[in-house]
């Protein structure tokens, strides 16, 4: 178990409401921009970091991040080191035997093969590298290519720079601050995976759920989260 | 950090590099130079004691205690230090969290371990899950403290059991001779004399306590291997200071610092070593006496 | 439920890689006893393969960098310490990152090099696999070790051996075969031990240093990590990486023990040291 947490960034909020409401601790990697990452202020930052603190603040909690390693984030919230996962993870059918899942708060998104500008569509049953405990890893794992797994985003991006792998498959919406480079470009169709983004939460805290839930509510009816999601990825995301 | 800083896209390299290299994450990178130095200051006391109690176990009259302080020096010797580092710091959590499950829940009827979950009360948590940040670090960096120090005092233990023999028999039969007890003679004869036995060993023990250091990035503390990999690796446009791939660069200081460390260390050994041999009858204090002459 | 027998097939040696067993790695709940036996034994074959090969050309270039910083000519000495405190100065575990960031700043298309009349090409990728690039760091790292107690033993060579080979006329390197190098591995050889023994557990870096796992292909602590991080249980496969470490340790002790009886075969029986393996705690 790694339950060594690696550094938390504590959220007092002076909502001025006299809560009994204990701390919420969510769980969240830091290397997933725009996301969620560390920011040259050394706090967390990125899309979740500003819609996670706008949903505590409007479900009036307490809420305190902790950044965690990808690979064991699931385990570490099953067994109690905290209370909620924000971290870029989709709902899948899979991940739902194990955990429970807020409604989403990002529509459902798209995958897609980035290789080196000049690269042919070939790549695909090349050799693949993808983060592991994704759900890239077990669409490629059906594929014909050679599938590679690495714990963070960041050394998958840097195994097809150094020419190790031919293609990475991940997030289109990570993928394109690479492309944007110059240096890669996107490989073929985009393919859908997953029912969007929701808040990981343990199968037997309903009550958490249902508190995010409501919020989550408000926050797409009012728009806010439409403007979240606007200013992080760009005018043309999918929006609710 | 500087006035200048506000929009580091329009600056001119030195003022861009100035106001890189003293961005928030560089600041807790030197800070965590500081923190290595921490530990290793504060592991080797720790160690030696360990080692201290170690050795003693070794030379003790009873089989059982015997036996414990042989197992404790020889561990270290057929299984590699990071496994330790690995097991030690999850073992001792577990432990701790299931003896405080015991204590705070009696009345919890579920197993703790469901499958492949380690599932304790929300009491029995250490640190409890409402402790502020700074109290998991603190708890996260006591653990690793621990790990390095058990296992540096399995090494020390050893050394120390060594400098003990090492000391001439005739010197403790000698204090017995003169009615001292067995523990007085130990403390006022064998205690003092095998430090001059010990110090090579320890000088030893020391280099390689700092090489250890870096292992702390495998127990999930923030240290200069973590943040050379966090700000070295590429990065993009969300970040204020975007650059590519720098990771070679990072670990080029790290490594000078290591570099640095230990001839610093080695230096100091040896002015301590020239200062024990002082007046020393020894190869080396016998060369110093003639060369004061 | 795998039974044992199916583990051992699927796992044995699932750490050349995916083709050779199993391609995905018990998860979660499937894990069990016999899963965590086999596959971080399967790992061990990386370990053995690093500290073989590092151990053996290391063994070379250690003589050779001794020699040198021996050397009276410090064109040949300064070179030699240098190096040696280079790599005995820094942790092996930078050692591994740094020349992982350096390969993989290695040009992809390979070295040109320009020789009088052609033109050849060496191959950089290899460098940025574990196999390849982590052996030399493994290899330049113990060249180092070894040659600081290579050269402690050639400067406690006793004088009157040399003055013997000097009286029998040998010279240079016939002085340097027959007499200089054995007495130097006989001085050397129980610290030798002592060092292979470090760098046999210094192989467990590897995949903890950059170096990654290809197709979760890594050596014996890789997979104990992985399964204390699946299950959540540190109770099992560190102990048993443990075992496997100890009897490995054993099995390096009684081969230099062999070899120990083989350097000194030339002493008659009574004075012939007996090899009795001291640990040192230090490397």
């Amino acid at each position: 178990m790694k339950k060594l947490i690696l550094a938390s960034v504590a959220l007092a909020f002076a909502s001025g409401t006299a809560l009994a409401q204990d701390v919420v601790r969510i769980g969240t990697e830091g290397a997933y921009p725009p996301y969620n990452f560390i920011n040259d202020q050394n706090e967390l930052d990125g899309f979740e970091r500003e819609f996670g603190d706008a949903l505590c603040e409007r479900a009036e909690l307490n809420c305190e991040w902790v950044l965690n390693d990808w690979d064991t984030i699931i385990p570490n919230l099953v067994g109690g080191n905290y209370d909620a996962i924000m971290a870029g993870m989709s709902i899948t059918e899979a991940r739902k035997q194990v955990i429970g899942f807020s409604q989403n708060y990002m529509p459902p998104d798209l995958s897609a093969y980035m290789a080196p500008v000049g690269a042919d569509e070939s790549v695909r049953d090349g050799v693949v590298v993808v983060q592991s405990n994704t759900m890239q890893a077990s669409y490629v794992a059906e594929t014909d290519a050679t599938l590679v797994e690495f714990p963070t985003p960041d050394e998958t991006i840097a195994a097809v720079r150094s020419g190790e792998a031919d293609a990475v498959m991940a997030d289109k919406d990570f993928l394109v601050q690479y492309v944007e480079q110059g240096d890669f470009e996107f490989v073929g169709e985009d393919i859908q995976l997953g029912e969007g983004l929701g808040i990981g939460l343990r199968q037997s805290d309903e009550e958490l759920r249902d508190t995010f839930n409501a919020a989550i509510d408000e926050m797409k009816a009012d728009g806010s989260l439409n403007e979240l999601i606007t200013k992080w990825f760009g005018a043309d995301a999918p929006t609710f | 950090m500087f006035a200048f800083c506000t929009d580091p896209s329009t600056l001119p390299d030195w003022q861009w590099f100035a106001c890189y290299l003293t961005s928030g994450t560089h600041l807790a990178f030197y800070w965590s130079f500081v923190v290595v130095m921490v530990l290793i200051l504060l592991a080797a006391p720790f160690a030696l004691a360990f080692g201290f109690a170690g050795a003693l176990a070794t030379r003790s009259h009873m089989a059982p205690i015997r036996l414990v302080g042989r197992t404790y020096t020889s561990m270290v010797r057929g299984v590699p230090d990071i496994v330790f580092f690995l097991f030690i710091p999850i073992a001792i959590d577990q432990a701790l969290e299931y003896i405080l499950h015991q204590v705070r829940c009696p009345d919890w009827d579920m197993p703790i371990r469901r499958g492949n979950d380690f599932l304790v009360c929300a009491q029995a948590k250490v640190p409890l899950s409402s402790s502020p940040a700074w109290v998991h670090d603190i708890y996260a960096f006591s653990l690793a403290l621990f790990a390095f120090a058990l296992v540096f005092g399995a090494f020390a233990a050893n050394t120390l059991y060594g400098a003990m023999n090492a000391v001439p028999k005739s010197q403790t039969e000698t204090a017995e001779a003169y009615g001292m007890t067995k523990p007085q003679a130990f403390r006022r004869v064998l205690l003092p004399q095998m430090w001059v036995y010990a110090l090579p060993g320890l000088s030893n023990l020391w280099m390689i306590l700092i090489k250890a250091t870096p292992l702390l990035f495998l127990l999930g503390i923030r240290d200069i291997v973590y943040w050379a990999r966090e700000l070295g690796g590429q990065k993009t446009g969300f970040y204020a200071y975007p650059h590519p791939d720098w990771r070679v660069w990072y670990f080029l200081v790290v490594l000078v610092f290591y570099l640095v460390l230990t001839a610093c260390s080695e230096r100091v050994f040896e002015w301590l070593m020239r200062r024990f041999s002082h007046g020393q009858a020894t190869a080396a204090g016998e060369r110093q006496r003639r060369a004061a002459a | 439920m795998r039974s044992c027998q199916e583990s051992f097939d699927a796992y044995i040696l699932r750490s050349l890689g995916g083709d050779y067993g199993e391609r995905l790695l018990p998860r979660g709940v499937d894990i069990t006893l016999c899963d965590q036996v086999f596959l971080i034994a399967s790992g061990l074959i990386w370990n053995v393969y690093f500290a073989a090969l590092a151990l053996a050309a290391g063994f070379f270039v250690a003589t050779a960098l001794a020699v040198a910083k021996f050397s009276e000519n410090p064109f040949l000495s300064k070179p030699a310490s240098g190096f040696i405190f280079l790599f005995r100065g820094s942790p092996l575990f930078i050692q591994f990152f740094f020349a992982y960031e350096v390969f993989i700043l290695l040009p992809r298309a390979g070295i040109e090099i320009n020789l009088i009349f052609t033109t050849i090409t060496a191959e950089t990728r290899w460098l940025a696999r574990a196999t390849s690039g982590a052996l030399v760091v493994l290899w330049l790292n113990t060249s180092a070790y070894t040659a600081e107690i290579f050269y402690g033993a050639l400067r406690a060579i006793p004088k009157g051996d040399l003055e013997a080979a000097d009286a029998y006329g040998m010279s240079g390197f016939t002085k340097f075969r027959r007499i200089i190098w054995p007495t130097m591995m006989r001085l050397a050889w129980p610290s030798y031990t002592n060092e292979a023994i470090f760098l046999t557990h210094a192989t467990t870096l590897v995949f903890f240093s950059g170096f990654p796992a290809w197709q979760q292909s890594g050596d014996a602590l890789y997979y104990a990590r992985y399964f204390a991080d699946q299950t959540f249980n540190p109770f099992v496969s560190y102990p048993i990486v443990a075992a496997y470490f100890i009897v490995l340790t054993l099995v390096v002790i009684g081969l230099f023990g062999m070899a120990n009886k083989r350097l000194n075969r030339h002493l008659p029986q009574t004075v012939r040291p007996k090899f009795r393996f001291r640990p040192q705690y230090i490397r």
